[in-house]
Parts: structure tokens; C-alpha cells; sequence
């Protein structure tokens, strides 16, 4: 067992585990904040996507030691961010969602790719969005939303 | 016009037939107390509820006193859209504000079972189909009472008195919310014949009308299965044996003991054969002691499927006829036809696993004279017997909360209910304790209950004119409802019809038509997979239908056209309507595209498709996919273009290079989804646009008609661009 | 005898003048036995580029490959401009800067694909010939402009090289291989090859 600071969507929280626990699992059952999905704990699905230091993070399978001081964003602080918020309102806007199980992990990536890609092509999501299941198979949708979301920053005089 | 309801067949299923038609024979049951009102064939009054302050937490609507709405849902949401499409069925007849509308989804309870099947269940596609009736008249009834006790207040006639968005209006002006007259209300009887709406006073049924539960979906705060916390809850992962059926010999458990955090490790019965569970604090350290542990198997009394040897023995058994399923004009007809008018086709599927994006999980917590259960369930009363039994007790002692699903697809409707049964077994030996079931990935691509193995052989005789004169249709695959209360109504002189569906009851117009089955006995679970036996049976019709156009060399719409009986009407229908959506794009391909055409009806919704599809990297590229739908009336628009957006997206595995399960001497060869595969975006359509033919018949569902039409529609695409033909899926290589 | 002197003088510079030239890989080295001893030096070090540790990040596509078997890389993880990976899904995304027994991930500092420049399969995920790869990493217009010390110092320095070594447990727990000499050993034999003039195999 470890102590770990850990700062989360802003928040410093303090936690007490084996070291070896993927921060998915730190998330969701030591802080309770289970808007970040378990899919397939082998980094395959993106269901457990937050962002680690800025980038899009899988977090079934890095383990909690191996984060340090970096701040970690989850599905729940997301909105705090203009481009989060944004493709949280497309998403809901363009109907995205079915059972919603993957979603968490979707819009993780779909904002990490319009922070660093204002106007995604069809490719450019095609490769971000690459390896992001959703077993509903909503991906028409989603890469309309990513689509209205795009329009809609860029509108916005970004 | 009132729309009523009508008897729906259920020859197909087999299933109880239960009449609603008759004016009044369902009744909306207002919760009274403990007991409820049950709703069933014939008529059972309720009593007249006791004086509340708000309206009593009814069965099916609760109106609180801030104005809120609640509406139970009685089946299970696993993204299929009902928490919004039946409380639009609901709230359009009660002049609901929308606005004020919150969906829950219901306990397990008798109220709540499928007025068709007699169970709690989603599957089918049935719910918009058989609720349709009951929660328009649920809403119709609510208002009535409403109205009733704001024209007693008002001393005139409920005939003076009009509704809209929760407010009813009387003369000289008056008017009270929904929320001011509830309590009253709930003192009114509630009445044995309303008028439901017609067409034109709808306004919500037959709008596009959003999903409620979006946002909550969007932002971390909507509670799956699996997100459930409980105080001093402990979580359970279970060992299961690595060939279907053995027992535990010996397991060496010290070092998982060793584990900070793991509290229990102990043997288990399951469904068939023995486990182990671990129970710890939490999931990681009972997933890591799990893996430490050294069990031995007994393997002895069970035999090891192994795919290689099955496709020998089905191919064998497919060379002769097994139990009649269609036995229509001459079965020697096609004997007599030139052999190069002939064709032998013989086709392959593999298992399938479901793998809903939630991994399959409930929570338990039995007290000695109580349990309570926490499932994102597709059978809530069936699993509420299972549970009850193996804790001992009767169902009514077990509540069954409905949790909200991540997918399904059939996974979470099992008649052994052998996850819940893992569940309560754990939870009867933490007596007191809440104990949440976790499968993990690998549990779950393991854990048996595909989408059975098939294979076909058919035969068909081409008349002069180019269309099959004789088709002789061989079928080898398990029976999934055999050994299950199921088999008696679908299993008929020894076919399975969940196995033929599709191929037996084809609307192609065969002049001789023979159909045979086969269902061997394997040591590998089966159970029904999205669209059940049309994931196969439409892949074979389809695709042969479409060498024949080929053959002929006829449009591949226009030879389905003359092929297809007159009757069948919601093939024709959308064929034309497919016509004319795709004027603009399908003879117009770029180099290096092809179009693909498929066509099937399946639950009583009929469905034509095209798509545009190139190859890139060896694999196939949809473009774009068109799809006409007749579903009757589309209650929701909105849900029924999603559905058919992503279910054709979901069939795609089928295609997948990595979609099939395989077995090797009783194991499972594949471990999670980087062995299993399902599709990503980049092998779903790019674009995928639905056109509903407008009908105002009886809605049918929307939740599996996609599956079966997708994955032939490319095929064919890719039979013109490479001139080859597949038949064995998956498509390892193109 | 001027003539032997002048042909001394002649001998004298075309040895400097080959020696010299050893670098530009000619076959026409004096020492035939130490040509072969560089030859059979770069042997050593081609097996180690070709093992998968090393080989299933140099790829020719847009993807790497993962596995003894180098399959490719689930998840559909892509290259990227800068071989880093892409916005919503970087090679950063999984891999962190050390191993992750835990869960099965291998990570090192920096980790991404090797250059396009320093391919060592074909498109279709077939290794190339010891001599292509030889000609490849000797060519400093292709090679980040590295003489052979500088070749020597990556292979003894650069994390990423040095990780294969050190590659971490897979995912169901058992160790990844390693490549088929020592970390020394796989240094020891660069260095043999850089004294001998990094000599190349002959044919393509």
C-alpha cells in the first residue's frame, strides 16, 4: 500500500492503495467517481479514456504509481472546459447515445482531438476516434456530433 | 380515428398468446400499497386507492407534487431508446408536459410483465409492438381520472374540461395542474373503456422526440450495473472452468489469500459445473487473487467442443435432410434441372459472442427472510424465481431493481439465469453483506452463450426464366431454446424456429421449397444474439438471391421485386421506397465502388438496404449505407433512425476479420476484444441514412430488424468488385 | 629503386585512401579478416534490429506491431505525423515512461515509432534483408546525419534501445522475449562493427 496525491479535475485528492492499482480502479471504487468506464482492462476498448498531463489516457491500465503529479481530467470535470462542454452539448444535441456505456471514453477522445484539431476531416477522426469501441455501434453519430461540435467552436470565433 | 389494438401473431414464437384487445381487458393498475393490480387476460378491477397527498406511487405513473412525471418503464434499457419511447406512448395520451417527464426503469414485479410473453423481458423487438396498447391506454386512463376530478371540483362535466401539458382546463376560464388534482384523481375510478388519440392529435407519437437519459450518459453521472456502491459492499469474481461443464479437482489458494484486501476464497456450483470466488474489498485486488490462484480441473464427464471437428460433423450432417421445417411442392424438383442450371452453395458462421460494452455484473444482498438485487436484467421475473430459489426463498421476498444496461443484444435474457445464481450463491455466504458479481472481459468472450455455430447447404434449381424453381435448404446448428422452458413452444417436430427463422418463412416465392434442420448436441452454451436466427438465415438468402440476379442478369431490386410474393408487403414496400432514395447515388458509383442490395423481414419489420462500398486495405470501406424500413407506425422517428444507424454498425462484426469465437480442444481460443473483435468506426458506415415508410398499422420493433440485412448487402458489394463469393464468415481476407 | 619507392608511396596512399574509404562500405577492404569480422559483427547486430523488441517499432506502415508474432498492434493505434500517434489516441495514451507489470503494458521513455527513414519491413510487414537494413543505418542522409560512433552511442544509450532488455511482463503474467544477445553483447558487436568500417553485406 501507497499514499498517492493525485490531482483530479482540479481537485487534490488523496488516496491509499496498492500501487499497482490501474488509476481506472482509483477512480471508480476508491473516489467513487464512476463516470469512467471498465470495458475490456486491456487498453483495447477506450471505455476508461481520461486525460493524463493533456493527453487522452487510457486508465484500465496505468497503474496509479506511474501518474505522479500530472493532472488527471475525468468525464465528471469535462465539462469545466469550453471544448468539453461543447462536445457534451453535441453529443446530446445530435442524439448520440444508446446505452451509453462507451460514451464516457468517446467524448474523452472526440476533445482531445478538437483541442489539437479545431476542423477534423473524416480521417483525422477516423484515427482518433480509431480505437474507441461502442458495441451499439453508434459511430455515424458520433462522428456527426464531432462534426457539429467542431462548427460550433469555430463559430465562436476560436 | 381511435387506433386499437390487435392480436399479434405469434405462430413464429410460439409463445402464450395473450389477448388485449378486448376494450378494457388491460387495465392501468395504480399501486396500492404492497399489493399490486395485476393486469391480465379478462378483467380484475383495481380497488379504489386511499386518500394520498400527492397521487399514490402507482404502478406505472407517479405524479409528484412539484409537477414531475415519473413513468416506470416495464422492460430493461440497454440502448435500444424505450426509457424515452414508451413514456412518449404514455405521457402523448395523459396531455403530459414532456418537459416534466422522468423514465424509470420498474422493479421486478408481475404489473410489469410483456403482455404478450407473460414474463418481464425485453427481446423480441417487442417492446414498442406489445406495449403499444398498454401505455396508451395507461396514459389515456390517467388523464380520464384527472379530468374526473377536476370536473368534480369544478361541479360540470369532464366533457367540459380539455387537457394540455399537464393542465387541465375547465369552463369560465378554470384551470388546476396535473400535480394540484393528482391525490383527487387517485380517489377516481379508474375506467374500463377511454378513447385513445388519433393520428392527427398526436404530439409526441410519430415526432422525433430526443432521448432523456443523454445527458445524464454525457457526463459521468448516470449509475450502470456495474457503477453500483454500496455501504460495506464487497465484490465478487468468479473462476470459471476453461472447458464448458468441468469441476474444480483441487485449488491452491495461498497466495490469493495473500492478497491485501481478499476476504473469501470458496468453491461454487454453477449453471453446469463447479468455480471458484474470490470476494475481496474491492474489484483489483479480487481480480488479482483470482489469477493467483492454481486450480485443478476435473474435466472428465464433459466433452471438449472443438470448431475444427463440428464443422466436420455439420457439414456432414448437412448432406442429408434432418427434421422437416418446410416441406412445400416437390423436393426432387430440383433433380431435375440441368446441373448448370444449378447451384450448390454451402455456408459457414461461426459462434458469436454478444460482449455488451457493460460487462455482465449484479449485486446481491440477502438478509434470511429477505434479498434485494440490483441487475441490468432482460428477464427480471425470471431471474427473480433463480434468485429466490437458490436463497431459499419466494420471489415476492426478493426485490429486483432494474439497472440501467450498457448493451445487451440478448446477453442479459437467460432462462437459467446463471450470472444471478453465481450472484446469490456468493451473496448467501456473505449473509448480511451486499456482494457485487463482476465478469470481467475475458469472462465474458469465455464465458459461453454464443450465437450458435451453423451451417447451410442449399440447393437451388434456376427455372428457365431465372428464378429458383426448386431450393432445397439444409440447416445444422444447436437448438437454443432446447432444455429451456422456451423449447415447448418453439421447438416443433424437432426444429428449433429461432434456427430457420428466415429461411423457413422466406417471402421469396419458391414453387418447391424443402427445409430441413439439424440440431446437435454441443458442450457450449448457445442463446439468442441480435436478431437470432436471421443473422445467418438472411446472410444466405440474401446473398444467393443476389448471385441468382447476377445469373440472370437482372437489377439486384428489380429481381426481388418479381421474386417476392405479392403479400409480402413490408419487403415491397421498403424496396421501393430504397428505389427512390438511392436514385441519386447507386448507379453513379466512382471506380472501385460497388453497391450492394439486401432485403428481410424480421419481428414483423421489413427492411431494404444499399450501400457503397470499396475495399481500402484489404478491408471493406462502406461509404455509405441506405436503408427503407417499414416498421408500421414509427412511434419515435428519431429512435428508429438510430437504431437502424447503429444496428446495421453492430451486425458489421460479422464481417470482422477477428468475429468469431473459436474453440480448440473445449477452450475458447479468444481472450477480450484484441483476440474478438468487433467493429471500430473505421469499419462501420461512414454514413448511414433511413427512410421509414409512413404506415399507420400497429408499430413492430426496430431493435433487431437492422442485424440481418448489413452484412449480406456488402458481400454482395464485394462479390462485384472481386467477383468472388463468401460464404464462411468471418471475412478473414477479401 | 625509385620505382619501388614510388610504388610504396602508391601502396601507402591507397591503404589511407581505403581505410578512409571504409566508410563508404566498399568492398575493396585491405583486411579481408577483419571485413569478415565486421560482416559477422553486423550478423549479430541484424538479429537484434530484426527481433521483434526491436523490429515491431520499425515498421513501414502506418501502424506498429505488437507480439513475438508481430501481429499488429491492437486498437487500431496509428503513427501520426511524428510517429507519436494521434490526438485521441497517442502512443503516450497507453505507455508510460517505464513498464507496467501490473496490467501488461511495456513503457520507456518517450515511447514511439521509429522513423519512416529508419523502416527495417517492407509494407507488407515482412523484414528486410541484412543488407537493405545495413545500407539503411549506414546512410546519414537517412540516419539522423549518425557516424558509427554515433550509431555505437544509440545503441548503447537511447532508452527505447535499451528498454528491449528490460521489456516488461505481458499481460497474462509471463515475460516478454528478449533479443538474442545481451545488451553488452548487442553493444560489444556494434562497436565491432563501427572499428571495421561498418561494413555491408553484398545483394539487396
Amino acid at each position: 500500500m501507497a499514499t498517492y496525491q493525485l490531482n483530479i479535475n482540479g481537485q487534490r485528492k488523496e488516496v491509499n492503495v496498492d500501487p499497482s492499482t490501474p488509476l481506472l480502479w482509483v477512480l471508480r471504487e476508491d473516489l467513487k467517481m464512476t463516470g469512467t468506464k471498465f470495458g475490456c482492462g486491456i487498453s483495447a476498448c477506450g471505455a476508461c479514456t481520461v486525460h493524463v498531463g493533456g493527453v487522452a489516457t487510457r486508465s484500465c491500465i496505468v497503474p496509479v504509481s506511474h501518474v505522479g503529479d500530472r493532472p488527471i481530467v475525468t468525464i465528471e470535470g469535462i465539462g469545466q472546459d469550453s471544448v468539453g462542454r461543447a462536445v457534451q452539448d453535441s453529443w446530446v444535441e445530435t442524439d448520440v447515445v444508446q446505452c451509453g456505456y462507451c460514451q464516457s471514453g468517446q467524448i474523452m477522445a472526440a476533445v482531445a482531438l478538437l483541442k489539437h484539431t479545431p476542423k477534423p476531416t473524416d480521417q483525422n477522426i477516423d484515427e482518433s476516434m480509431g480505437g474507441n469501441i461502442c458495441r451499439c455501434a453508434t459511430y455515424p453519430r458520433i462522428r456527426e456530433a464531432i462534426k457539429n461540435a467542431a462548427a460550433e467552436l469555430t463559430k465562436g470565433g476560436a | 380515428m381511435a387506433i386499437t389494438s390487435k392480436d399479434s401473431d405469434l405462430n413464429r414464437r410460439g409463445f402464450l398468446r395473450v389477448s388485449f384487445a378486448a376494450a378494457g381487458g388491460l387495465i392501468v393498475s395504480l399501486y396500492l400499497e404492497p399489493r399490486f393490480a395485476l393486469a391480465q387476460e379478462g378483467v380484475t378491477q383495481s380497488q379504489t386507492p386511499p386518500a394520498r397527498k400527492d397521487f399514490p406511487p402507482a404502478a406505472f405513473v407517479n405524479i409528484r407534487p412539484d409537477g414531475k412525471i415519473v413513468i416506470e418503464v416495464n422492460r430493461l434499457e440497454f440502448g435500444q431508446g424505450v426509457q424515452t419511447s414508451l413514456p412518449m406512448l404514455l405521457a402523448d395520451e395523459m396531455d403530459a408536459d414532456w418537459g416534466s417527464v422522468i423514465a424509470n426503469l420498474a422493479p421486478a414485479a408481475d404489473v410489469y410483465k410483456d403482455p404478450m410473453f407473460g414474463i418481464q423481458m425485453v427481446g423480441g423487438s417487442g417492446s414498442i409492438a406489445h406495449s403499444f396498447q398498454q401505455y396508451r391506454d395507461l396514459g389515456a386512463k390517467t388523464r380520464a381520472m384527472l379530468v374526473a376530478a377536476a370536473a368534480e371540483r369544478w361541479n360540470t362535466s369532464p366533457d367540459q374540461c380539455r387537457t394540455e401539458a399537464s393542465v387541465v382546463h375547465g369552463p369560465g376560464g378554470r384551470s388546476a395542474t396535473y400535480a394540484e388534482l393528482a391525490s383527487d384523481a387517485a380517489k377516481k375510478p379508474v375506467p374500463t373503456n377511454v378513447r385513445l388519440k388519433g393520428p392527427t392529435e398526436f404530439k409526441l407519437i410519430g415526432k422525433k422526440v430526443k432521448r432523456l437519459d443523454s445527458r445524464s450518459k454525457c457526463d459521468g453521472t448516470l449509475k450502470f450495473g456495474l457503477d453500483l456502491d454500496l455501504p460495506g459492499m464487497k465484490v465478487a469474481v468468479v473462476a470459471h472452468p476453461p472447458v464448458f461443464g468441468a469441476k474444480v479437482k483441487r485449488v491452491v489458494d495461498d497466495e490469493a489469500r495473500r492478497i491485501e484486501g481478499v476476504r473469501d476464497v470458496f468453491e461454487i456450483p454453477l449453471a453446469k459445473g463447479t468455480g471458484v470466488a474470490v470476494v475481496a474489498d474491492k474489484f483489483w485486488p479480487a481480480k488479482q487473487a483470482r489469477s493467483r490462484l492454481k486450480i485443478e480441473w476435473d474435466m472428465t464427464e464433459v466433452h471438449p467442443a472443438d470448431s475444427a471437428e463440428l464443422w466436420t460433423m455439420y457439414k456432414e450432417l448437412s448432406q442429408k435432410p434432418g427434421n422437416v421445417a418446410v416441406a412445400k411442392g416437390d423436393a426432387s424438383a430440383g433433380d431435375k434441372i440441368p446441373a448448370a442450371n444449378r447451384i450448390v452453395a454451402e455456408y459457414e458462421f461461426p459462434f458469436l459472442a454478444h460482449s455488451p460494452m457493460e460487462p455482465l455484473n449484479t449485486t446481491i444482498r440477502f438478509d434470511g427472510d429477505r434479498a434485494e438485487v440490483w441487475a441490468g436484467s432482460q428477464f427480471q421475473t425470471v431471474d427473480q424465481m433463480a434468485v429466490a430459489e437458490v436463497l431459499g426463498l419466494k420471489p415476492d421476498q426478493v426485490t429486483f431493481h432494474t439497472e440501467m444496461a450498457g448493451g445487451g443484444f440478448g446477453r442479459r435474457a437467460v432462462a437459467d439465469s446463471h450470472v444471478q445464481r453465481e450472484a446469490a450463491t456468493i451473496a448467501k455466504r456473505l449473509r448480511g453483506t451486499p456482494v457485487k458479481l463482476v465478469w470481467t472481459r475475458e469472462d465474458d468472450v469465455q464465458g459461453g452463450y454464443y450465437r450458435p455455430m451453423h451451417f447451410h447447404r442449399v440447393e437451388v434449381g434456376i427455372g428457365a426464366d431465372g428464378m429458383p424453381a426448386a431450393w432445397r435448404h439444409i440447416i445444422v446448428g444447436q437448438s437454443i431454446t432446447a432444455d429451456t422452458p422456451f423449447a415447448s413452444f418453439v421447438v416443433k417436430n424437432g426444429v428449433d424456429s429461432t434456427a430457420t427463422e428466415g429461411a423457413a418463412d422466406t417471402h421469396y416465392n419458391f414453387p418447391n421449397h424443402h427445409v430441413w434442420a439439424h440440431h446437435p448436441k454441443v458442450n457450449v452454451p448457445v442463446l439468442w444474439w441480435r436478431s437470432v436466427g436471421h443473422t445467418h438465415t438472411a446472410f444466405v438468402m440474401e446473398t444467393l438471391i443476389d448471385e441468382l440476379a447476377q445469373r440472370a442478369k437482372m437489377d439486384p431490386i428489380a429481381y426481388r421485386r418479381k421474386l417476392l410474393k405479392p403479400e409480402a408487403k413490408k419487403l415491397l414496400g421498403p424496396l421501393a421506397l430504397l428505389e427512390t432514395a438511392t436514385a441519386g447515388w447507386r448507379n453513379r458509383l466512382p471506380n472501385g465502388h460497388a453497391l450492394g442490395i439486401s432485403c428481410h423481414e424480421s419481428f414483423g419489420t421489413g427492411v431494404a438496404c444499399a450501400v457503397d462500398v470499396s475495399i481500402e486495405n484489404k478491408r471493406p470501406r462502406i461509404h455509405r449505407a441506405t436503408l427503407a424500413v417499414d416498421c408500421g407506425l414509427a412511434v419515435n422517428p428519431l429512435s428508429v433512425e438510430s437504431q437502424f444507424q447503429a444496428g446495421v454498425g453492430f451486425g458489421l462484426i460479422q464481417l470482422m476479420a477477428k468475429g468469431a469465437i473459436t474453440l480448440k480442444d473445449g477452450r475458447v481460443e479468444q481472450k477480450n476484444f484484441d483476440g474478438y473483435v468487433p467493429p471500430y468506426i473505421v469499419d462501420a458506415p461512414i454514413a448511414v441514412d433511413v427512410h421509414i415508410v409512413p404506415s399507420t398499422e400497429a408499430p413492430s420493433g426496430c431493435g433487431e430488424p437492422p442485424v440481418p440485412v448489413i452484412s449480406p448487402a456488402v458481400v454482395n458489394a464485394l462479390a462485384r468488385l472481386t467477383g468472388k463469393r463468401y460464404r464462411s464468415l468471418p471475412l478473414v481476407s477479401i | 629503386m625509385p620505382g619501388i619507392r614510388v610504388g610504396l608511396v602508391v601502396a601507402a596512399v591507397v591503404a589511407v585512401a581505403l581505410v578512409a574509404g571504409a566508410f563508404a562500405r566498399t568492398a575493396e577492404v585491405v583486411d579481408s579478416n577483419s571485413m569478415a569480422q565486421g560482416l559477422a559483427a553486423w550478423d549479430q547486430v541484424y538479429s537484434v534490429l530484426t527481433h521483434p523488441r526491436c523490429i515491431n517499432c520499425h515498421t513501414a506502415t502506418n501502424y506498429p506491431q505488437q507480439g513475438d508474432d508481430r501481429h499488429r498492434h491492437i486498437a487500431n493505434v496509428v503513427r501520426g505525423p511524428d510517429g507519436k500517434g494521434v490526438p485521441g489516441l497517442n502512443c503516450a495514451s497507453c505507455h508510460q515512461e517505464t513498464n507496467a507489470d501490473s496490467t501488461g503494458v511495456p513503457g520507456g521513455h518517450n515511447w514511439h515509432l521509429a522513423p519512416l527513414e529508419m523502416r527495417w519491413q517492407d509494407t507488407n510487414d515482412r523484414p528486410l534483408s541484412s543488407a537493405a537494413v545495413c545500407k539503411q543505418i549506414t546512410d546519414r542522409s537517412r540516419n539522423h546525419n549518425l557516424n558509427g560512433p554515433g550509431l555505437l552511442k544509440h545503441h548503447e544509450e537511447e532508452p527505447l534501445v535499451k528498454w528491449a532488455w528490460n521489456p516488461g511482463i505481458r499481460p497474462d503474467g509471463t515475460a516478454r522475449t528478449l533479443p538474442p544477445m545481451t545488451h553488452e553483447q548487442f553493444v560489444a558487436a556494434t562497436k565491432r562493427w563501427v572499428e571495421t568500417g561498418t561494413p555491408c553485406p553484398s545483394g539487396k
